[in-house]
């Protein structure tokens, strides 16, 4: 996490190619939080350069598994997720399909559950108590407690490995700018990784960004990608 | 006016001018079409409150959508935050209304809405956060399924979305009132009359309908 020996004096980002990200951080059998609801705010690029590397037998946390051949969907498509763990599978009819032959496990959390469990794994809580989904399928095997008259399920945080997460601009320490509904989930999963790669469409040097306006503050990224695909 | 639209229209007569009220897929959506979309503040949980109508073609921005991924502009007095900021909104009782689409509704106003019959089960969304902590929640469906048995059931065979009643139930015959003492009859649709209601309803309800207006003959 963070600079890296012989950047002493230069704290923050990295700016390196796509291929070198992924190269350097993720690892075959590791668990990688994917920004993005459905294929907006998903970090195109960093996909695509995690679908042409080797890497195999992940955990993807993210709200979907992309389109059927589209980003996360062609993950899935080329063997490499062994577990997904979010909200909506619905949109990739792929993914009944891998799960059917007993390829891929899934875990479904309540959207709202999912957000919150990876602010808490940033936050460096145990998890919290929530009123969602209690008395539903999605309860089965929690903790249930009575909390101000009201049951609440006990959701444990999440963390990962890796993010890969997607931003609209960075400045070179990693200071991070988001743009419209493409932040959904990438601000918490920022915060979650023990490396966090940042694509961003572009970098500018520090002090370019209003401090008012940045939404990641830099210590919590560790490389910065330019995004070379888009919507 | 449609099936569809005639359940749209009279759900967003239940609207109060001020609401922040956020929108299901389906027929929650075409509650614009009869809101003064000043008068209510749409909030889409992937992350904007203040949804304006869908752009112009050549103003199409792929990176400003809402939770149907459908393209949408905002609206002055917008503003864009995480998924974890949204859904404190929402859990947390800061949104005043959830307009959704439901598969059965029980006699104690309960939802099922996310899973589908013969399909496994890979589907929540927001739905389960919606159901807890939107301060009204207003279930729009057709009355009957597409072999015509009653969506409001005794009992739900399908998983509930959560143990929480609902606030009103519109379909395209009548709407509902749910509270602790179970499901009302509040209103008939324009030439539907209570009896029509009863025959075609399986859930057990009271009667707080006026006669000899609606749909009473």
């Amino acid at each position: 996490m963070g600079s890296e020996p012989g950047t002493a004096g230069t704290p923050g980002a990295k700016l390196i190619s796509a291929d070198a990200a992924v190269g350097r951080a993720v690892q075959d059998g590791m668990t990688l939080m994917v920004g993005g609801f459905g294929l907006v705010g998903a970090p195109l690029t960093l996909i695509r350069a995690l679908n042409a590397s080797p890497r195999k037998d992940l955990t993807i946390i993210s709200n979907n598994l992309g389109e059927p051949g589209k980003a996360l969907g062609q993950t899935l498509r080329l063997g490499k997720v062994r577990r997904g763990i979010g909200s909506f599978f619905t949109s990739n009819p792929e993914v009944a399909e891998a799960r059917e032959r007993g390829e891929l496990q899934i875990t479904l959390i309540p959207q709202g559950t999912l957000s919150e469990a990876i602010r808490a794994g940033g936050a460096g809580l145990g998890g919290f108590y929530t009123p969602t989904g209690v008395g539903t399928l999605l309860a089965e095997g929690k903790e249930v407690r009575e909390i101000g008259g009201k049951l609440c399920l006990l959701q444990e945080p999440l963390r990962a490995d890796v993010a890969l997460v997607r931003a609209h601009k960075a400045d070179r320490l990693g200071n991070l700018v988001y743009y419209k509904t493409a932040r959904n989930f990438n601000p918490m999963m920022a915060t979650a990784a023990d490396v966090v790669i940042a694509e961003v469409d572009e970098v500018v040097e520090a002090g370019g960004l209003d401090p008012e306006a940045i939404s990641t503050p830099h210590l919590f990224v560790d490389y910065l990608v330019l995004a070379e695909e888009r919507l | 006016m449609n099936e569809k639209e005639l359940i749209a229209s009279r759900a967003a007569a239940l609207l109060r001018p001020g609401w922040v009220v956020n929108l299901g897929i389906g027929i929650p959506t075409m509650v614009t079409r009869f809101v003064d979309r000043d008068s209510v503040w749409f909030q889409t949980e992937n992350g904007l409150l203040g949804v304006g109508p869908p752009p112009e073609p050549d103003r199409l921005d792929p990176n400003l959508v809402d939770a149907g991924k459908r393209p949408v502009t905002e609206r002055p007095g917008a503003s864009y935050f995480d998924s974890a900021t949204s859904f404190a909104m929402i859990r947390g009782g800061h949104v005043d209304a959830v307009v959704l689409g439901a598969l059965q509704v029980d006699e104690r106003g309960r939802v099922a809405n996310w899973a589908i019959p013969g399909e496994p089960v890979l589907g929540v969304g927001g739905a389960m956060d919606l159901m807890s902590g939107a301060r009204n929640v207003i279930v729009v469906m057709t009355h009957t399924t597409k072999d015509g048995s009653s969506k409001l059931v005794r009992e739900c065979s399908l998983p509930l979305t959560s143990l929480r009643p609902v606030t009103w139930i519109v379909t395209e015959l009548a709407t509902f009132q749910a509270d602790g003492a179970g499901l009302a009859l509040v209103e008939c649709a324009p030439g539907v009359s209570p009896e029509t209601v009863r025959a075609k309803t399986a859930a057990r309800y009271r009667e707080l309908v006026p006669r000899g207006r609606d749909g009473a003959a």
